[in-house]
């Protein structure tokens, strides 16, 4: 059994704009792979072509041995896909929409149970509600198990959590951790960069290009830079004046935080702090920290 | 098979659940035929009728006296030429105009055979009919009576029909109605579910399961096929059983030809489902491309013959033209295949192009 993922100088063009560029990727059997990116990097594109939706204008893929443009009929019973937007049938209930998906592969909801038991067992009390009146986490958690009720070997993700709750999101990776254990390989794509260090290997994804991959910790420990947190209630303010310091390679804005990186360790804490202060006098605390995903994709787009 | 029939089940499951969709296929078509037929059976009441007298003799005095003295017909205005006629309609004076030959008595008396004329207005063919058929019940009545004991005598009526020569009968509704609700029931909700699911995403699934593409079609048109069949049973029967519309040719060939304007409807709705991006588009297609001509330009409503020459060659290309002009023949006149087969034949060259298109444009992905 070969459960893998290989592609090899991956292209893909609409009209003039370039959506994979010379892409490559590996992905091992039974690996657990995020691929990380905003809106536009060409994540979905690519799942396309994996799941044999789409043509590449040239480059070598094998999804599980197969190559999805001659050999898709073989690959489909291979794969599951969940797309981006979570595709059900409102107009059906939970259990018509698994049991319709069961079918088509020709299997049933009892034969692959154990599978999808860690999904759907959390919604089956509702399994006689239509798909349309479920919240979207649970509208998630079918559309998982509708990808799941065929067994499939490989499964292939589109930003199963965006447009979710955090807690569902949480639960969301507990569940695809247990379903990786049962030795399904999962390709899983997010424009979050805190849910990266939950994969066993990651690729940064970028207008079309894969600028960086390897375990999260490998991705982070290349960053050089010193960067420190600052915390305060004047977010807008501070930023404004932190951008003026020219030793600070960037400032920004995460969450209800600022990370500070400082350009070639040119100045250290006590210096950020002075020059912040003479300029206002807002509250702030200011702490060095290590640099997480989402600093190493600001690093690359700055430099 | 069995992958099919999940795909069959969930079908009927989409169209049962959703009440929008159950008013359509069930209520519409029996309110329209219901509605068709009653605005169009109106009764004949006090129809206005103009006379033009060349011969102007006690016997025409005498005829026109018991005309107007029928309840159903007025004689309003005393004409002194074919002109005056031609005025009269576009004017909107009369519905009719009756026309006596010169020296009526004389020629009633000597020749034993005379000419009254009627002109109708047949732009409203259901009036224009009766109208003609109580004219000359009364002036055949009028001449029997005089002519008591002698040979026999012939008020022979000649109606021309300005405006729709044919006279397309009133009992088109039926044969309309079927085309409209079919080419609803068919293209346009065929067109929108296929395009639902490429809206909602759900395509991509199936794009990537082991359905084929020739089952999903199948599976998508094969549910709309049967339930219009139905359809066009219970539009013919609520015709013939409320309206008296007759079915004087062979059922048969009705439901095979029927069947074969469902098949074209629904290649025509899977080509704008090839089209069409979004439902509302799908919508817009089948709403101003494949509805409003199959009212307007097939001869349902207004008769080809009346139209503007360039509206005329258009019409040639409305497939519920043929579809009409086969129900006509099967159902009001009686005829059998031998006279239809070109209707038949037009309609199945275009079943087989459009679904030629259609299969040529289907993506097993998706659009790139």
């Amino acid at each position: 059994m070969n459960n893998s993922i290989e592609i090899y100088n991956l292209n893909k063009s609409f009209k003039s704009v370039k959506a994979l560029d010379n892409l490559k990727l590996t992905v091992e059997q039974g690996g657990f792979y995020g691929l990380i990116g905003p809106d536009g990097a060409g994540k979905t594109t690519l799942m396309r072509i994996i799941t044999g939706l789409l043509l590449p204008d040239s480059g070598d893929i094998m999804i599980g041995g197969l190559n999805p443009v001659t050999d898709y009929r073989k690959l489909r019973l291979k794969l599951g896909y969940m797309p981006g937007k979570f595709s059900l049938y409102q107009d059906l209930t939970v259990e018509e929409n698994l049991s319709f998906f069961a079918k088509v592969f020709d299997t049933t909801i009892k034969e692959n149970y154990h599978l999808i038991a860690p999904v759907y067992s959390q919604i089956e009390p509702f399994k006689n509600r239509r798909a349309g009146k479920l919240s979207g986490g649970m509208k998630q958690k079918l559309a998982l198990s509708c990808a799941l009720v065929h067994k499939p070997e490989i499964l292939i993700l589109d930003e199963p959590t965006t447009g979710v709750d955090a807690v569902s999101r949480r639960e969301f990776w507990e569940m695809l951790n247990q379903i990786r254990q049962k030795g399904i390989t999962i390709l899983v794509s997010t424009p979050y960069m805190e849910e990266a260090v939950l994969c066993d290997k990651i690729s940064l994804m970028f207008d079309g290009k894969i600028i960086d991959s390897g375990t999260p910790t490998e991705i982070t420990s290349k960053f050089k830079e010193k960067i420190y947190i600052l915390k305060t209630t004047r977010l807008r303010e501070i930023l404004k004046i932190a951008r003026q310091m020219r030793e600070l390679k960037s400032v920004n804005a995460f969450g209800q935080n600022l990370h500070l990186v400082v350009r070639d360790n040119l100045v250290g804490i006590h210096e950020i702090e002075s020059f912040i202060k003479k300029a206002c006098d807002y509250e702030f605390e200011i702490e060095p920290s290590q640099a997480d995903i989402e600093d190493c994709f600001i690093d690359y787009l700055v430099s | 098979m069995k992958r099919f029939r999940a795909f069959l089940n969930k079908e009927f499951l989409h169209i049962f659940r959703d009440v929008r969709t159950m008013m359509i296929l069930f209520l519409i078509p029996v309110f329209q035929v219901l509605i068709f037929g009653y605005v169009i059976k109106n009764e004949v009441k006090d129809a206005k009728v103009a006379v033009l007298d060349f011969s102007g003799d006690v016997m025409t005095a005498a005829l026109v006296a018991k005309l107007d003295a029928a309840n159903d017909i007025k004689i309003v205005k005393t004409l002194y030429s074919y002109e005056e006629i031609e005025a009269s309609f576009k004017a909107n004076e009369i519905k009719a105009a009756i026309v006596f030959e010169s020296d009526f008595a004389k020629k009633f008396n000597t020749e034993k055979t005379v000419d009254l004329q009627i002109i109708l207005d047949a732009s409203d063919p259901n009036l224009a009919n009766l109208l003609n058929s109580y004219i000359s019940a009364i002036a055949n009545n009028y001449a029997r009576d005089k002519n008591i004991g002698a040979a026999k005598i012939n008020v022979s009526v000649e109606p021309r029909m300005l405006y729709n020569e044919n006279l397309v009968s009133a009992y088109m509704f039926v044969p309309g109605t079927m085309a409209l609700i079919l080419m609803v029931i068919t293209a346009l909700m065929s067109s929108i579910s296929i395009v639902k699911e490429k809206e909602m995403g759900t395509m991509e699934i199936l794009l990537v399961s082991p359905l084929k593409p020739i089952q999903i079609i199948f599976g998508k048109l094969a549910p709309y096929a049967i339930l219009s069949i139905i359809n066009a049973v219970s539009i013919i029967i609520i015709g013939n059983l409320v309206f008296g519309v007759p079915v004087l040719g062979s059922p048969i060939l009705l439901l095979f030809v029927s069947f074969v304007f469902i098949m074209m409807a629904l290649s025509l709705g899977l080509l704008v489902s090839n089209i069409a991006k979004s439902q509302q588009v799908a919508m817009f297609i089948s709403m101003f491309g494949l509805l409003l001509p199959t009212m307007l330009l097939s001869g349902f409503i207004f008769p080809i013959k009346n139209m503007p020459l360039a509206l005329q060659y258009i019409s040639h290309i409305i497939p519920a033209k043929y579809f009409l002009s086969a129900l006509k023949s099967i159902m009001l006149k009686g005829l059998g295949i031998s006279y239809i087969w070109k209707e038949i034949s037009i309609l199945i060259f275009m079943t087989i192009a459009f679904i030629g298109i259609s299969i040529k444009k289907f993506k097993i992905r998706l659009d790139s």
